[in-house]
C-alpha cells in the first residue's frame, strides 16, 4: 500500500498532464508551431522540463493539502441556521502548532533549493565541447544579426540575419551551438522555448547561452524583453539542419554576393539611393551595418524578422514603405519611383 | 447587537448635532482644505477607485486588442502606451494610495487616537500623490514635446534603460513618467513617516504595541517599509533625469554606462514594493477573518513576527526578477534561496488565518466571501511564486504570460479582492449606511468568475511561449483560444466592477442605516458613531487587550485574562 502523499502526487501529476492536454499539445516530439516549454528538444530545455515537473509535484501536493484544509474549514465551520447566539470557543494560538508549520516549510525550502542549485550549475556552467559551433547574436531594434566565424580553412566570416542556422546535435556526438549575446541598442532577450530558457541581450554586458537540438526542423520563439515599438514582431527562427544541409548552407553563406549583370540597374539604385548606408552586400561597395546584411537575402524564408514570407510582392512592398507592414520599424520609405522599385526588387532577388 | 450594548463609557457623544446645512461650495472647500485623517483617507480611497477605473479601462483596451491574432484595434505605439500606463497607474496611483487610504482612515480609530500624528503633512502627502497622478496623465497632452514623437510613456513600468534615454525615447513622455513618480514618491514617504509616528506616539492608554490590533501592526510595518522601498526608486529617477538632461552616463550604455545598474535599483524598489502593496490585504484579512469567523486571531505574536520577517527577507530577493540577465551561477543560487525563504513567513500567515477559521462559526457576508477567495488565490499565487523562484524554470517563465498571471493573482486575486472586502466591511463605519448585500454577492461572484477565466488561463499561454508586452501575435502560434477566454474574463470583471461602483453610490444614499457596530466586531473603530465625529472619541478610550470591544461584550471571559 502506497503512503498517502504518493497518491496525492499521482493525482497532481495527472491533473497537470490533463490541463496541458486540454491546452492543445502534450509532450510532442520535435519542433512545434506552438513553442511550448513542455515540448523540449535540447538539453537545457529538457533539464528545465524535468525540474519543472518535480516542482509541479511539490507545489501540487502543497496545494491539495492547504486548499483541501480551507475547503474543509469553510464547510465544517460554517454558521448554520438555528445556531444559538453564543460565540465559539476562543483559541489564541499554540506554540507547538506554530513550530510545526514553520519547520515543515523550511524542510521543503531546503529540498527545493538543493534541487534547483544542481540544475543551475549544470546548465549555466556546462563546459563547451571542442566540437561546438560558436555564433554571436546581436539584438537590434527590431531584428537579429548572427555573426558566424570562419569555418575551417576556406571561406570567410559572414553575417546571417533573422534566421539562425545551427547543426543538429546528437547524444553520441554532441555538436552544441554556443551563442554569445550582444546588443547594438537596447535590451532584448533570446527565447526559443523548446531549445533553452531565455537570456537577455544587454548593451555593454555580454551574455551567452547554449543549445544542442536533437531533432532537425524549424524552432520558433521571439524577443522576450520589451525593446520598443515593434518588440512584438522581433521573431526568432532557429533552423536545425542535418550535417549535410548545414554544410551546404555554410558554403553558400560564406560566399560574396552573386553579381548578375542583368540587374545592374537595380544595383545602381541600391548603391545610389541610400540603401547601402545601412545595408551590406558582400563583394560590392555596400557595407552598411545598421540594417540587415542582404548578401544572401533570398536564402531566407521570411522578411521583417520572421513577420512575412519572403515573396516578390512582399519584398517590393517592404522596400516601398516598410511602415505599412511593420509600423514603427526603423527602415524609412525611400520614395523610390515604381521603376526603381522594380529594379531594386529584381536586383535583390538575385542575391541567393 | 448594535448600538445599545456599546460600550466604552462616555465614548459616544450624545449631544444632538447642531450643524447647519452647508452650501456645495462650503462642502468642497472643507474637503480641499481638510487635515482630518478620515476625510483624507476617503480622498485617497476615491483617488484609488478613480484610477482603478482608468487603469481598468486601459486593461480592457489591451484585452480587446489581444482577443484575436493580428488585430488592428489599436496601433503598436498606442498599445505600448496602454500597458505602460496600466502598470504605472495600478501600482503607483491605485495600490500606493490604497495603503494610505486604509492607514489614514482605520489606524487612528483603531488605536484610539484623535488624528494622525502630522495632520498637515498628511494633507500635503495626499495632494502630492494626487497631483503626481494627474501629472502622469497630463503626458497624453504634454508628452510630444519639441520632437513631436510619443505622448504617454511607452517604456513598460520597469522602464529599463537604455530604452528610456534620449537616444531611444525622444520627446517628454519618459520625463513625465520619471517626474510623476518622484512627486508621488515624496507623497508616499510623507505618508509612511506619518504612519510610523502615529503608531509610536498616538496609541491610547493601555494599548501597548502587543495590544495593537493586527491591522494597525501591519500598517505600521508597511509605513516603515515604504521608507526603505521608495528611496532607491526616487534615486534612480533622479539619475535617469541627469542622464537625459545633464549628460550623465549612469545608464547610457553608448557612453560606457550600465543597463544593469538600473535593473538593480528598480528591483530593489520593485520587489519589496509588491509587499508594500499586499500588506494592506494582509491587514484587512486579519480583521475580516476574525470577525466573520467569530474567533480571535490565532497566533497573534506569530503573525506580528511573520509580517516583520516578510519585510526583512523581501529586501534581499530583488534579483529574482533578473535571473535572465546573466548573473553568475552562484548569484542565481543565492537569490533562489532568499526568495524561497519568503515562503516561510508567508506560509505562517496563511496557516494562522486557517487556524483562526478552524472551530469558528463562519458567516458568509460579502466581506468574508472576498476574504475566502483571497486565501485561495493567495495560496495559488504563492505556489506559482515558488515556481518562478526556481531560476532555471524562471529562464523559461520570466517575461511570459505566466508571470503576468502570477502577479495579477497577487495584485488582483489578493489585493483587489481584499480591498473590496475592506470596503464592504468599513463602508458602514465611514458612511453610516450598509452596502447592498445582494449587489455585493453579484459583484463577488461575477468578479470571481471573471478573475479565474482571465488569470487561470493566462498561466497556460505562458507555458506555450507567449511573451508579455506584445501588441499582437501570429495566428499560427496556437495562442488565440486562450487569449479570447482571457479577454472575455476581463470584460466580466469590468461588469462586476461597474456593479460595485453602482452599489457604492446607491448605498451612499439609500443603504440601510448601519448603526455603530453592524458586524459585532471587536476593535475600537466600532466603538464610536458611524460616521465618526471629527474628534473620533468623546473621551480617550482605555484598553486592556487587542480586542477591547470583546472585553466589553464578554466581561465574563475577557481577552486580557489570557494576556
Amino acid at each position: 500500500m502506497l503512503p498517502k502523499w504518493l497518491r496525492v502526487e499521482r493525482i497532481a501529476r495527472l491533473a497537470v498532464f490533463s490541463a496541458l492536454a486540454l491546452s492543445g499539445h502534450a509532450m510532442a516530439e520535435g519542433p512545434q508551431a506552438t513553442p511550448s516549454i513542455f515540448a523540449p528538444a535540447s538539453t537545457p530545455a529538457t533539464q528545465i522540463y524535468h525540474l519543472s515537473f518535480f516542482i509541479l509535484e511539490i507545489t501540487a501536493a502543497i496545494f491539495v493539502a492547504v486548499a483541501g484544509l480551507l475547503t474543509y474549514v469553510i464547510i465544517r465551520y460554517r454558521a448554520r441556521t438555528g445556531d444559538d447566539e453564543s460565540e465559539p470557543a476562543q483559541v489564541y494560538g499554540s506554540n507547538q502548532v506554530e513550530l510545526a508549520w514553520t519547520v515543515i516549510p523550511i524542510l521543503i525550502v531546503v529540498v527545493l533549493f538543493l534541487t534547483t542549485a544542481r540544475v543551475i550549475f549544470a546548465i549555466q556552467d556546462a563546459p563547451m565541447p571542442t566540437a561546438a559551433l560558436e555564433v554571436t547574436a546581436v539584438g537590434h531594434q527590431f531584428w537579429w544579426e548572427y555573426r558566424y566565424p570562419k569555418q575551417g580553412l576556406v571561406g570567410q566570416d559572414f553575417v546571417a540575419v533573422n534566421e539562425l542556422h545551427v547543426p543538429l546535435s546528437s547524444t553520441d556526438h554532441p555538436t552544441p551551438t554556443y551563442i554569445k549575446l550582444l546588443s547594438a541598442d537596447v535590451d532584448h532577450s533570446f527565447w526559443v522555448p523548446q531549445l533553452a530558457g531565455k537570456t537577455d541581450l544587454i548593451p555593454n554586458h555580454p551574455n551567452d547561452t547554449w543549445i544542442d537540438p536533437l531533432q532537425s526542423g524549424l524552432y520558433v520563439g521571439q524577443c522576450a524583453q520589451f525593446c520598443g515599438v515593434q518588440h512584438a514582431n522581433m521573431l526568432l527562427r532557429v533552423y536545425v539542419d542535418t550535417p549535410e544541409q548545414f554544410a551546404a548552407w555554410l558554403a553558400n553563406q560564406a560566399k560574396p554576393g552573386i553579381q548578375d549583370p542583368s540587374v545592374v540597374a537595380g544595383r545602381h539604385v541600391f548603391e545610389t539611393q541610400a540603401c547601402m548606408n545601412c545595408h551590406a552586400v558582400q563583394g560590392t561597395a555596400a557595407t552598411g551595418r545598421f540594417g540587415p546584411d542582404l548578401t544572401h537575402l533570398m536564402s531566407r524564408d521570411t522578411l521583417a524578422s520572421g513577420m512575412i514570407p519572403n515573396t516578390r510582392d512582399n519584398l517590393r512592398q517592404w522596400i516601398k514603405d516598410p511602415n505599412t507592414i511593420k509600423p514603427g520599424c526603423l527602415m524609412p520609405a525611400m520614395q523610390l519611383s515604381e521603376d526603381q522599385l522594380d529594379q531594386v526588387t529584381n536586383y535583390l532577388e538575385t542575391l541567393k | 447587537m448594535a448600538d445599545q450594548t456599546l460600550p466604552i463609557h462616555g465614548a459616544l457623544d450624545l449631544t444632538p448635532p447642531r450643524e447647519r446645512e452647508h452650501t456645495l461650495l462650503e462642502t468642497l472647500h472643507s474637503w480641499v482644505t481638510t487635515v482630518d485623517h478620515k476625510k483624507l483617507g476617503l480622498m485617497y480611497m476615491m483617488m484609488s477607485i478613480f484610477f482603478l477605473l482608468v487603469g481598468g479601462a486601459e486593461a480592457i483596451f489591451i484585452r480587446i486588442q489581444l482577443a484575436v491574432p493580428n488585430n488592428h484595434f489599436v496601433s503598436p505605439q498606442t498599445f505600448n502606451r496602454l500597458f505602460t500606463m496600466h502598470g504605472t497607474t495600478m501600482v503607483f496611483l491605485v495600490g500606493m494610495p490604497l495603503v494610505f487610504a486604509w492607514a489614514n482612515y482605520i489606524v487612528p480609530l483603531q488605536i484610539g487616537a484623535r488624528d494622525m500624528a502630522f495632520p498637515r503633512l498628511n494633507a500635503f502627502s495626499f495632494w502630492l500623490t494626487l497631483f503626481g497622478g494627474l501629472f502622469l496623465y497630463y503626458s497624453f497632452i504634454g508628452g510630444p514635446g519639441l520632437y513631436g514623437t510619443g505622448s504617454a510613456p511607452d517604456v513598460t513600468w520597469w522602464a529599463y534603460a537604455p530604452l528610456t534615454l534620449k537616444a531611444f525615447s525622444p520627446g517628454h513622455a519618459t520625463d513625465y513618467w520619471a517626474l510623476a513618480l518622484i512627486v508621488t514618491g515624496f507623497g508616499t514617504i510623507g505618508g509612511g513617516i506619518n504612519i510610523i509616528a502615529t503608531v509610536i506616539s498616538m496609541r491610547c492608554k493601555g494599548m501597548t504595541l502587543m495590544r495593537m490590533p493586527l491591522f494597525s501592526w501591519v500598517m505600521f510595518v508597511d509605513g516603515a517599509f515604504v521608507l526603505i522601498v521608495i528611496t532607491p526608486l526616487t534615486a534612480s529617477q533622479v539619475m535617469l533625469l541627469i542622464d537625459r538632461y545633464l549628460g550623465g552616463h549612469f545608464f547610457d550604455t553608448q557612453a560606457g554606462g550600465s543597463a544593469t545598474v538600473w535593473m538593480h535599483f528598480f528591483w530593489i524598489f520593485g520587489h519589496p514594493e509588491v509587499y508594500v502593496l499586499v500588506f494592506p490585504a494582509f491587514a484587512i484579512a486579519s480583521e475580516v477573518i476574525q470577525v466573520f469567523s467569530r474567533k480571535a486571531l490565532f497566533g497573534y505574536p506569530a503573525m506580528v513576527a511573520a509580517i516583520i520577517g516578510i519585510a526583512f527577507v523581501s529586501v534581499s530577493v530583488w534579483a529574482h526578477h533578473m535571473f535572465t540577465i546573466g548573473m553568475t551561477s552562484a548569484g542565481n543560487a543565492f537569490f533562489v534561496l532568499s526568495t524561497e525563504l519568503v515562503g516561510i513567513p508567508t506560509g505562517i500567515k496563511i496557516f494562522n488565518w486557517l487556524a483562526t477559521m478552524w472551530g469558528g462559526k463562519i458567516r458568509f457576508a460579502t466581506p468574508m466571501l472576498f476574504a475566502i477567495a483571497f486565501l485561495f488565490q493567495f495560496l495559488c499565487a504563492g505556489l506559482t511564486g515558488i515556481m518562478l523562484s526556481i531560476a532555471p524554470w524562471n529562464w523559461q517563465l520570466h517575461g511570459s504570460y505566466f508571470v503576468i498571471a502570477h502577479f495579477h493573482y497577487i495584485l488582483v486575486g489578493a489585493i483587489v479582492f481584499m480591498v473590496f472586502s475592506g470596503i464592504y466591511y468599513w463602508f458602514p463605519k465611514a458612511t453610516g449606511r450598509m452596502m447592498s448585500e445582494t449587489l455585493g454577492k453579484w459583484h463577488f461572484w461575477l468578479f470571481f468568475i471573471g478573475f479565474h477565466l482571465t488569470f487561470d488561463t493566462m498561466h497556460f499561454v505562458g507555458f506555450e511561449g507567449m511573451p508579455r508586452w506584445i501588441y499582437t501575435y501570429p495566428a499560427d502560434r496556437g495562442w488565440q483560444n486562450i487569449n479570447l477566454v482571457v479577454s472575455i474574463g476581463g470584460l466580466i470583471q469590468g461588469i462586476a466592477v461597474l456593479i460595485f461602483a453602482y452599489n457604492l453610490i446607491s448605498s451612499l444614499f439609500k443603504g440601510k442605516i448601519a448603526g455603530n457596530d453592524p458586524w459585532d466586531a471587536w476593535t475600537l473603530e466600532w466603538a464610536t458613531t458611524s460616521p465618526p465625529p471629527v474628534y473620533n472619541f468623546a473621551t480617550d478610550p482605555v484598553v486592556r487587550s487587542w480586542r477591547p470591544l470583546w472585553d466589553l461584550k464578554h466581561p465574563e471571559n475577557p481577552d486580557w485574562k489570557y494576556d
